[in-house]
């Protein structure tokens, strides 16, 4: 599989790039490639021109500001996954890039790749919507931050103008909160079944101060569960509680359709099924701190 | 085949043209392969995959599927496994890569991997292999005593039709002792 001819520029600095974009308009960012490579040997797409940013290794970084974390657009899985800070303050984003595709993949591919392509399958996805996290965006004459809410706007359309680039995305760290995400999928490094990302932040013992829960692979974009975020929200934590949580999460918030992978009742089923445990395992990690 | 005969208008015609005439440029690129560094002028759409077989001859690292599944193409860039049908090789101007043909001694004795695959019959066809043991080198060079669920794990973008697995996990195994006493 080869795909159509293209010119190819090697990026060496952000205003470069960003630069070359306004007058090349018809330019394909290339990360990782993890996407657009395959989509480009099936001549899915075709793009004129590829600037090849993976060099500017200023935006390779994973660091903790006060209560953030912050990652740099061209971290990769594999750097994400072994990351001490993350496994310790942020372990909802050491288990979603942990299971995207396999070895090879994670070894290239991108978080701020993996967002610009705005997969409804992708796994950061539930991660950044059950976080809150945000995503920093720089245009020519711009600097935007994009609330992860407001990041996908359809499937493969994520809220980035013509010629903007992703640098960093920056996920809150609550005190007493903790999150996890699981996939169900048919083997190892397929995309997800199902997909769930679940943050929690308790007060006291068991009251639900702050709730978030990411969808994945179950509608046109990665879904917020806004009705399940407002049913464990300001609750004590009771096993009915996150049950109906779940089943909000399961019949209002998710809108699977039928494919390859399960009918839409099976999938809404595996979503209330991942939600609970996704929430008991945040749970589990907040008792654990 | 829609897609091919939309391309036989006029105006997509043209259009075609003009972007093969602007997009003829070749980069000028230097990679290091097996500690050799070769310089070519090559086409940006060349996979790193075709850069090694065709213009280097280096045909131990195979093609299976071709769309980043299989693993068969599997390569060490800057010591890290990665499927080299997935990578253009203009990307890798500047890096090291590692090949199946770079892990024998020079005087041809085989790498403790290649050994441990050959005693403990982890091959049937063979095809799978050159990558299952790209993948195996990139695990224990990361993780030199990796347990029996972390072997899977980390060979689990490489797969064997024949259905070898156990050998190959076993193969692994046996490689991870070797070379920890050495």
């Amino acid at each position: 599989l080869i795909p159509r001819k293209f010119q190819y520029t090697k990026a060496q600095s952000i205003s470069e790039t960003l630069t070359f974009l306004q007058s090349h308009p018809e330019a394909k960012v290339l990360a990782g490639g993890m996407s657009l490579i395959p989509i480009m040997k099936l001549r899915l797409a075709s793009p004129s021109h590829l600037v090849d940013i993976s060099g500017l290794r200023d935006l390779s970084y994973i660091k903790k500001d006060r209560d953030a974390i912050l990652i740099g657009a061209l971290t990769r899985h594999n750097e994400i996954r072994d990351s001490e800070l993350i496994r310790a303050q942020l372990p909802i984003l050491s288990d979603a890039a942990d299971v995207i595709g396999d070895e090879q993949v994670r070894n290239m591919g991108t978080i701020g790749g993996s967002l610009a392509h705005a997969d409804p399958a992708a796994d950061y996805g539930g991660v950044v919507l059950a976080m809150n996290a945000t995503i920093k965006v720089v245009g020519i004459n711009s600097r935007t931050t994009i609330a992860a809410k407001d990041f996908f706007v359809d499937t493969f359309v994520p809220a980035l103008n013509r010629g903007e680039l992703i640098t960093e995305i920056e996920f809150p760290i609550l005190p007493n909160s903790s999150g996890a995400y699981l996939k169900l999928e048919r083997r190892e490094g397929d995309f997800a079944i199902v997909g769930v990302g679940a943050f929690i932040q308790v007060e006291g013992e068991t009251r639900c101060k702050n709730a978030g829960i990411g969808l994945v692979s179950v509608g046109d974009t990665p879904i917020k569960a806004y009705n399940a975020e407002n049913a464990l929200i300001g609750q004590d934590l009771s096993d009915k509680i996150i049950e109906d949580a779940s089943d909000s999460a399961a019949q209002r918030d998710a809108k699977p359709s039928a494919d390859l992978k399960g009918s839409q009742k099976y999938k809404r089923e595996m979503v209330r099924v991942f939600t609970e445990r996704a929430i008991r395992a945040a749970l589990s990690r907040i008792r654990k701190q | 085949m829609e897609m091919e005969r939309n391309l036989k208008t006029p105006e997509n015609s043209q259009k075609a043209s003009v972007q093969v005439a602007q997009a003829d440029n070749k980069i000028k690129v230097a990679i290091n392969v097996n500690g050799k560094t070769y310089t070519r002028e090559i086409e940006p759409r060349l996979l790193l995959v075709y850069f090694l077989r065709e213009d280097l001859g280096l045909t131990g690292t195979h093609i299976g599927c071709d769309t980043t599944n299989c693993g068969a193409c599997t390569v060490l860039l800057n010591g890290r496994n990665i499927k080299s049908c997935t990578i253009f090789a203009v990307q890798a101007d500047g890096a090291n890569i590692t090949t199946i043909e770079g892990l024998a001694s020079p005087d041809g004795k085989l790498h403790p991997i290649q050994e441990a695959f050959t005693e403990c019959h982890a091959l049937q066809c063979g095809y799978c292999t050159p990558g299952m043991i790209m993948s195996s080198l990139a695990l224990l060079n990361r993780k030199p005593n990796p347990s029996e669920a972390e072997i899977r794990k980390a060979l689990s973008g490489n797969l064997c039709r024949c259905t070898g697995y156990i050998n190959i996990i076993k193969a692994v195994k046996l490689a991870s002792e070797r070379m920890n006493k050495q």
